[in-house]
């Protein structure tokens, strides 16, 4: 693409689009939001870059191969799925912990590391689509 | 440990020495054969502890519940016959293991041949002790596909290839239908183990499913144990190496059909049909084997044939029903057993010393091979049934059970007589030809075979000898319960060595004297079948070939109907399912909606969100270029995004956002990916019935959806969701909660077919431009619209 506002902006436009992603995926069990929608932010956020300034560059931008944050994220979920094994609770089973870090309760929990999940499966696969149309239908 | 434990061991011992095999092997060459040689001797000895309670006239059972809501268990049932049958698979198989290890010496993928041999000796033998009706199903289908992986050990070879997969398609089919035969079994006793089915008295054969159930128990068993005209596989499975030849093909699986026709002769026996079946089947194989061992030059192929000969006199006494038929099966099953895997392994032997396997090159061979012929003429002996080998008892025992005056006994001892005066003169062709006579030219120097060769055949050629010496022990410990199993009721095996003058001992004399006649005039013999069979042309080997041809040119046509491959084709099959799908019920039942009630006072801005959908249609549907279409496509979308919105779904509103956005990226690559033409071109005799079949989706939709929002809603889950979301899940966002934590599975499956389909599309894309499919990204997409449209 070779308009220049766009190749500027893209870079900031991209890193806050990610950054919004994930406020999305950490909000939303309490308001609008979650992994799905998080994840196809982000991979609007990938899109963006990639249409400016070409697919080489995002593909060193997100370091791993596509698949294999798609394949963590299904593995993360497996195992936020598996870890209520260990207290002896049925499968999936959501669990919780309230550690207090600089005297602020963060709650943490397996429902959402399984999100985080979601959000890495979408963001891999799709995206992983999305560049290797763009790569080489020579958009 | 409890017995039922160490059974259970015994029973996984050969998989477990199966998988370490390949690093022994490695680490140890050939030697590995003698630590794993270990194995089946356990099992050996495991079994053998069972002979004195099984003499007694008890029976074993055990095991573990294994799907306890089917009823199905893991459970064996050891009496006379199955352990007959497990202590040769273990004994042979002992031997076999270490005969492998001399004749594959130095071979590449030695250890996994012991892999693959000591799987199919676990699968054997379990098939055997199976007491349940699908163990024995499962480990009977392991039997056929072990076998497959050793017949095309050497898969380099196009043969080989070939055979084995004959022979999965052949003895798998059967499988097949001995499933069916088997499920008919349990559905009228409603039992699922051998030992509660064989209390049965004659129920069974009275049921009006007893032909059904034993024509299906048959194809199983005749498709197995090689039976005219399923015979055709064994012979071809001579591609294996030989040490293969001499366990499967001999001693162990194609014995597995007349186990299962013994194991069932209590509860299914007796009856006209099986007294017909059987020995017909039998005696015609017999003979066809005979004859066709004739024909053959080549060692192994004659053994093979000669085997399916043997084969055919086992199913036949089984079916026979006359006093001494079961005891003189019993006897001629283990003798066979014995000498045909001590014949095979001497073919071996000479294969592997001479590298020559045609019996007309072969000669001269007993200066050097002097044990190696002494082990053939002991084998050769009990083949032939003379004294003094367990052979002959059996033959005198076969003798006495068909001797009557009434016409049938006088065909089958007519043709037994001439089955077994071919066989005679085939055991002795092998056994005296390559070692008499000149010494013919051969390939390399020859010299006596190694320990680990000779090991093997001379034990079983042995036993061969000294149980007919000792048939008193022998008879009490492994015939008669055996021959009392397979009856169903207490049978006394009593033959002997000594001498007994009757009908039996002439017809053994004249079947020598045959045997001795046409081992003279062999050669003579083997063209005048040559002849015949050349006459004939076609055989069911050829058969098969043509039968396969035929259903891959019927799955190449059927396929070319129904996938045409191209992509409009499926669009549109799948659009007009939906349409009549659709419509259809309401047309069918006159169930439409009730009109739509307009209320006057919608707001403007609602309005005009909705007519920006409708312009986005109508551009989508006016577009000349496609690029136009895709993102009019888009603005339809995003409109009914901000309905979502404004009407309390900010959730699915966001997704549909994000969807839209990247549907239109998605498809506008896929566009410059495809070189599509920018325009659409097609003609009017085609856009009309599309945009008919487009309509009637949309009616359809339409019409449904009034229905459905037409119906009062129901609030049973929305109150349920809203009342435990905060207080169980501790989340406020109900949609959020239900994917991750209430319905947290489907999710888990949902991404996983996500992650799926992205690959696959991933796959098509780097194929090859042509293949790309422009519907896949938009389905991915749809599915996680789908999960969010489930609230």
């Amino acid at each position: 693409m070779k308009s220049i506002i766009l190749r500027t902006v893209a870079p900031f436009l991209t890193g806050l689009m990610i950054l919004f992603s994930i406020f999305v995926l950490l909000r939303g069990h309490n308001a609008p939001g979650g992994g799905f929608i998080g994840g196809l932010i982000a991979v609007s956020a990938l899109a963006i870059y990639g249409i400016a300034h070409g697919v080489e560059t995002v593909r060193r931008a997100i370091f791993f191969h596509p698949m294999a944050i798609a394949g963590a994220g299904l593995f993360a979920a497996t195992v936020a799925g598996l870890i209520s094994i260990v207290v002896r609770v049925p499968f999936m089973t959501g669990l919780w912990i309230y550690p207090s870090v600089l005297g602020v309760e963060i709650p943490l929990s397996t429902v959402m590391l399984f999100d985080t999940g979601v959000y890495l499966v979408v963001i891999g696969a799709i995206s992983s689509v999305a560049l290797s149309l763009e790569e080489r239908g020579g958009a | 440990m409890d017995t039922a434990a160490l059974t259970f061991l015994a029973l996984g011992l050969p998989f477990a020495a199966a998988a370490f095999a390949p690093v022994l092997t490695r680490l140890l060459g050939q030697y590995a054969a003698w630590l794993l040689a270990l194995a089946p001797l356990a099992i050996f000895a495991r079994f053998a502890a069972f002979v004195p309670e099984i003499a007694n006239g008890e029976i074993v059972t055990g095991g573990y519940a294994w799907v306890p809501s089917f009823n199905v268990s893991f459970s064996w049932l050891i009496d006379g016959l199955s352990l007959t049958f497990v202590l040769l698979i273990s004994g042979i198989g002992a031997l076999i293991v270490l005969y492998s290890g001399g004749y594959l010496k130095g071979h590449p993928q030695q250890g996994r041949f012991f892999s693959f041999i000591l799987m199919f000796m676990g699968s054997m033998q379990g098939l055997v002790v199976s007491d349940s009706f699908l163990m024995l199903f499962v480990f009977w289908e392991l039997t056929s596909i072990t076998s497959f992986l050793l017949i095309g050990f050497d898969h380099g070879r196009e043969a080989a290839r070939r055979a084995a997969l004959q022979a999965l398609v052949v003895t798998g089919g059967g499988g097949l239908l001995l499933l069916a035969g088997l499920l008919i079994l349990w559905n009228v006793s409603g039992v699922t183990q051998f030992s509660l089915l064989l209390s049965f008295g004659s129920e069974l054969k009275e049921s009006p499913f007893y032909l059904a159930a034993l024509l299906l128990v048959l194809g199983g068993a005749f498709t197995k144990s090689a039976q005219f005209p399923f015979h055709f596989w064994l012979p071809n499975a001579m591609e294996a190496p030989t040490p293969v030849s001499a366990y499967l093909h001999s001693a162990t699986m194609v014995k597995a059909g007349v186990y299962l026709l013994m194991r069932l002769n209590p509860v299914l026996g007796g009856t006209p049909e099986w007294q017909v079946l059987l020995p017909l089947f039998g005696v015609t194989t017999l003979v066809a084997g005979a004859v066709l061992a004739v024909r053959q030059t080549e060692l192994k192929l004659m053994l093979a044939y000669t085997t399916m000969s043997s084969l055919g006199l086992l199913v036949m006494l089984t079916g026979l029903g006359v006093p001494y038929a079961i005891e003189a099966a019993a006897l001629y099953l283990v003798a066979h057993a014995l000498f045909k895997g001590a014949l095979f392994m001497v073919a071996g032997i000479i294969d592997h010393e001479t590298g020559l396997r045609d019996i007309t090159r072969l000669g001269g061979l007993r200066s050097a091979m002097p044990l190696t012929f002494a082990v053939a003429l002991a084998a050769a002996l009990s083949m032939g049934g003379l004294p003094p080998s367990f052979g002959f008892l059996a033959k005198e025992e076969i003798y006495a059970a068909l001797a009557g005056s009434d016409r049938r006994s006088m065909v089958f001892v007519a043709l037994t007589v001439l089955g077994n005066a071919l066989m005679f003169a085939v055991a002795f062709a092998i056994a005296l030809k390559p070692f008499l006579g000149p010494k013919a030219a051969t390939l390399k120097p020859v010299h006596e075979a190694p320990l680990l060769l000779w090991l093997g055949p001379a034990i079983l050629a042995l036993k061969g000898i000294s149980i007919a010496l000792m048939s008193g022990l022998a008879h009490r410990l492994v015939t008669s319960p055996m021959a009392s199993a397979i009856a169903g009721e207490p049978r006394t095996v009593a033959i002997s060595l000594a001498p007994h003058f009757g009908v039996p001992l002439l017809l053994s004399g004249l079947t020598v004297l045959a045997g001795i006649a046409f081992y003279i005039n062999l050669a003579r013999l083997r063209a005048a079948v040559a002849a015949i069979l050349a006459d004939i042309g076609w055989g069911p080997n050829r058969g098969f070939d043509q039968f396969m041809r035929g259903l891959v040119g019927l799955a190449v046509a059927v396929t070319r109907r129904l996938q045409s491959g191209r992509f409009e084709v499926y669009m549109t099959a799948t659009f007009v399912l939906v349409a009549v799908a659709m419509l259809a019920v309401p047309l069918r039942y006159g169930e439409f909606p009730r009109a739509p009630f307009f209320s006057s006072d919608v707001p403007l801005h609602e309005l005009a969100i909705m007519a920006i959908a409708v312009a986005g249609l109508l551009a989508v549907v006016l577009a000349t270029d496609r690029l136009t279409a895709i993102v009019s496509l888009g603005i339809q979308g995003f409109a009914v995004a901000v309905i979502f919105l404004l009407y309390g779904a900010p959730d699915l509103a966001f997704t549909q956002f994000m969807i839209e956005t990247l549907s239109v990226v998605v498809l506008a690559l896929v566009m410059t990916r495809l070189r599509l033409s920018p325009s659409d071109h097609r003609p009017l005799a085609q856009k009309l019935p599309d945009f008919a079949i487009a309509l009637a989706c949309g009616l359809g939709f339409g019409l449904f959806l009034l229905k459905v929002t037409g119906v009062p809603f129901d609030t049973t889950l929305t109150d349920f969701f809203n009342l435990y979301s905060k207080s169980i899940a501790h989340g406020a966002n109900v949609v959020n909660v239900i994917i991750v934590d209430f319905r947290g599975t489907d999710t888990l499956g949902e991404i996983a077919v996500v992650m799926i389909a992205g690959l696959a599309i991933l796959a098509l894309v780097r194929l090859r431009a042509g293949s790309l499919k422009r519907g896949v990204p938009m389905e991915v997409a749809a599915d996680e619209a789908h999960v969010e449209e489930r609230v």
